[in-house]
């Protein structure tokens, strides 16, 4: 199991140096400068420009950049922030809580609704509902989220009024941060409906970013279901005349799932790009808003050190994926 | 009996509402970048802390150009423009926090602090933010204007220029100029925490700031002894939304109050909407064509004169700016002060510009390059589109215009390098002076700067704008401004396209709000929200 550990850990660092080559490359083969993103349409002597160029330590050759970002990430520095000049990591880890908790959110809404709707369809394969639930999660799949936020924007806040359009709380709450978790803040505040407000406007980002999670889930479990109700052993339970739940329940889900916690794990990838997104259409203080905002400014080692961090958090995750993985299945971890 | 008594007082005791406090929540574009105005140029970061926390020794008459008392209740220039004497008002307090109270009135150590901390690098505080510039007091050439700044009393303070120059009162309304504490200062250091006074400041202005949840809210509180009077308002809130759309619907929703910048294509519905006044200010701004009088063919007056007779502009006005604006004849717009109504623009003419091509030797036409506007500027909603109604209007005097574009800041760097054609650009005036834009946009010196984007310098109309920069006379630099643009009318180096027409979405439940000239900052310290 150690070895096994090792093995993957081992793959790890390589990883980890190709992801910084490349968001450093990419990031300084976009188009403009810091300064120059400061400058708008006024014009700049091109003294001045050269000296703040420098100022940032943007007038030396990429590769000798690279290689001194790189010392000092290793030591844990990932610099300051050219626009605000706070430390990149305190700057993330302001606004990491707000990204924890709209993700979470967003995958167990995806996993309370993706599963049991996978497994319905399964069951009831190439009726109706089959295609109905099959159907309804390909065009969740497909819709680009900008879109089917403002969609819910449109119908949930302003025809109807029962949602609140952004924000993660009513303004006249400003309960103490202690968590920066909005749902813990509030409820540590004890004040009264502050709870009920954060709640309230966690809903529509909530399934904004969790409809793609949960029609993947859905599709997931739907074919693994179905992969597993035609196993001998699910036929010999029924043949030994046990109620249809019980088969479906004890024998067949446990099974059917374990490429499902797989995908889940996966899907922190895909919830951290939504996010982007999501948090940008309702301006959560999150990671992602923090980063496109970044990118405008071409504020370059804020743009590398959250890709860097997020990063980060996806293959850790995706490690965990790979131990538990091969906890729950010996044979993976013999063979390779 | 008694019992009814007491029921009906208690009835009337809920009936009335617990003091209800006046908040108004205004939707802004972003966060910013940081809370000392004098570090960033950024409207967004001005309007959050410039206009809310601070004042200027002069400011902006809220809706025009015209220059007003602020910190200073008057001022006097010297018959040789080279000495600003201000008086100094009295009795105004600064913002009183949890960490600092201070202990006495705003006097003339708090001018020489800001405007020491900027100019002199050696000054205590000048680096007190590792890292950071002071952009727009570089960008405006501060330094080269004024020689020293001297502190004749507690309450007058004088400014000694090292050439005359009339802009400097504008430049000394502008944002980064605003007043900081002295005492604050001072103090933040002797306690071991001077990064305080950039990231949580005091000033003397309308509202004090309470808190900034990043990139969500940012919370003012009414400042109970502005000078001018306590606002009306308790609290000013701004919850920054990235999105206009979100915006949009924040408004109409009655989350917020106001909304910056919407999207042209949303002006319709707002101004159907019966809950929502749609204020409309006339922008101070232009939006034009450059042609590169470096590069052929137009290094030739005719080609230039006929490109400006060749394009249809009240058609562009018609289709992109969808009537948010005016047609521009002068490289000013017409709220701006010495802008001149009795030029003539070169009418819309394909025959004569045919002749005046055939004229210039370009008979059969030319093939140019035009680059147009990648992102949506205040002073052009469409670039693309504008550059196809152009190329459309070029071609009709056999001109092939070939269409292109870089990514914004790759755009502007080409473009200051005086690597194109021609090219789209605009500009928003940011003190309301007319050298402001003369000088920036159309001075020899702007080649060297980049901002110049015809790149043409010209010795006759860079002396005339230079004289008008140093006489003081508002009538007699308004003559030579007239004669500048005399003269870049003839030279035709620019077509000018639009002026476009800025709109603010504000409810109905505000009372007294005014939307600004210059800067384009929300002002609320005279503002009141009724009902709910």
């Amino acid at each position: 199991m150690i070895s096994y550990i090792l093995r993957r850990l081992s793959v790890v660092i390589p990883t980890f140096l190709g992801i910084t080559v490349l968001v450093f490359s990419l990031i300084h083969m976009i188009p403009g400068d810091p300064v120059e993103a400061m400058s708008g349409e006024r014009g700049m002597e091109p003294e001045r420009y050269a000296r703040l160029m420098a100022q940032y330590g943007l007038d030396r050759p990429l590769p000798l950049q690279y290689a001194d970002y790189i010392s000092r990430a290793a030591r844990g520095d990932l610099g300051r922030s050219i626009v605000t000049q706070e430390p990149v990591l305190r700057e993330f880890l302001d606004r990491f809580p707000a990204t924890v908790e709209l993700s979470l959110c967003a995958i167990a809404f995806a996993i309370c609704l993706g599963i049991p709707a996978g497994m319905i369809a399964a069951l009831k394969r190439n009726t109706p509902v089959d295609y109905g639930v099959m159907g309804v999660s390909l065009a969740g799949y497909s819709m680009p989220i900008f879109w089917w936020a403002l969609l819910l924007i449109l119908f949930f806040s302003v025809s109807l009024g029962w949602t609140p359009v952004s924000g993660r709380i009513d303004i006249e709450f400003d309960p103490a941060r202690v968590t920066g978790l909005m749902l813990v803040d509030t409820l540590l505040s004890g004040e009264e409906g502050a709870f009920l407000s954060a709640v309230s406007h966690l809903i529509l980002p909530m399934v904004a970013l969790g409809t793609i999670p949960l029609a993947t889930l859905a599709r997931m479990t739907r074919s693994s279901m179905l992969e597993v109700l035609g196993e001998d052993y699910v036929r010999a339970a029924r043949a030994r005349g046990l109620s249809p739940l019980r088969v479906v329940a004890k024998h067949a889900l446990r099974n059917a799932l374990i490429p499902v916690v797989t995908v889940v794990g996966l899907q922190v990838g895909t919830l951290l790009a939504g996010a982007i997104l999501t948090e940008t259409i309702f301006s959560w203080p999150g990671i992602g808003k923090w980063m496109v905002e970044a990118i405008h400014r071409r504020d370059y080692p804020v743009v590398q050190g959250g890709i860097l961090l997020s990063a980060t958090l996806v293959i850790f995750v995706n490690l965990i994926v790979d131990v538990l993985y091969g906890v729950i299945n010996p044979r993976i971890r013999h063979t390779r | 009996m008694k019992k009814a008594v007491i029921a009906g007082l208690v009835m009337g005791l809920l009936a009335v509402p617990a003091f209800a406090a006046k908040t108004i929540v205004y939707c802004s574009e972003g966060s910013p970048e940081g809370f000392n105005p004098m570090f960033y140029t950024t409207g967004t970061t001005h309007d959050a802390t410039s206009a809310q926390l601070f004042n200027r020794l002069v400011e902006f008459e809220v809706g025009t150009t015209n220059i007003v008392p602020g910190l200073a209740s008057s001022w006097d220039i010297s018959p040789d423009g080279l000495t600003y004497t201000f008086k100094l008002r009295k009795g105004v307090k600064f913002h009183t926090t949890e960490k600092y109270t201070p202990t006495r009135d705003f006097n003339a150590d708090d001018v020489l602090f800001t405007w020491n901390r900027m100019a002199d690098p050696e000054h205590p505080f000048h680096k007190n933010t590792p890292g950071v510039n002071y952009a727009y007091f570089q960008d405006m050439g501060m330094s080269k204007i004024v020689d020293k700044v001297e502190k004749l009393d507690d309450y007058t303070v004088v400014f000694r220029l090292k050439a005359p120059n009339a802009p400097f009162l504008a430049d000394m309304a502008m944002d980064f100029m605003s007043i900081h504490s002295a005492e604050f200062a001072e103090k933040m250091k002797a306690a071991g925490t001077p990064e305080i006074i950039d990231r949580e400041p005091i000033g003397t202005g309308p509202f004090r700031l309470v808190s900034y949840q990043k990139d969500a809210v940012i919370r003012y509180k009414a400042h109970d002894k502005y000078f001018e009077g306590r606002p009306k308002l308790d609290n000013v809130i701004f919850a920054i939304t990235p999105d206009a759309s979100v915006r949009l619907a924040k408004v109409k929703t009655g989350e917020c109050q106001l909304m910056a910048y919407p999207k042209p294509a949303d002006l319709p519905a707002l101004k159907a909407d019966k809950s929502i006044n749609l204020l409309t200010k006339e922008g101070l701004n232009i939006g034009y064509i450059a042609m590169n009088v470096e590069k052929k063919p137009f290094d030739n007056k005719l080609v230039r004169q006929a490109i400006n007779m060749a394009i249809d502009k009240k058609a562009i006005l018609d289709t992109i700016y969808q009537g948010a604006g005016q047609v521009a004849k002068n490289p000013i717009p017409p709220i701006l002060w010495s802008y001149n109504d009795k030029i003539v623009d070169y009418p819309y003419n394909v025959i004569k510009a045919r002749e005046l091509l055939a004229q210039a030797g370009y008979k059969n036409g030319f093939e140019m390059e035009l680059w147009y506007l990648p992102v949506q500027r205040p002073y052009n909603p469409d670039g693309k589109r504008m550059a196809e109604l152009v190329q459309a209007d070029l071609s009709k005097v056999g001109i092939t215009a070939k269409l292109m574009t870089y990514e914004w800041g790759e755009y502007r760097k080409r473009g200051k390098n005086g690597e194109h054609q021609a090219i789209m650009f605009g500009w928003s005036g940011d003190n309301g002076d007319p050298d402001n834009f003369f000088a920036n946009l159309l001075s020899c010196d702007a080649v060297k700067g980049g901002g110049n984007f015809a790149r043409w310098c010209n010795a006759t109309y860079d002396d005339i704008i230079a004289k008008a920069a140093r006489i003081t006379d508002k009538a007699e630099r308004a003559k030579l401004y007239a004669k500048a643009q005399e003269i870049v009318k003839e030279e035709a180096v620019w077509v000018p396209i639009a002026h476009s027409v800025r709109y603010e979405p504000v409810r109905k439940s505000v009372v007294g709000y005014k939307t600004a000239a210059v800067p384009t900052n929300h002002y609320f310290s005279k503002v009141d929200v009724t009902g709910k």
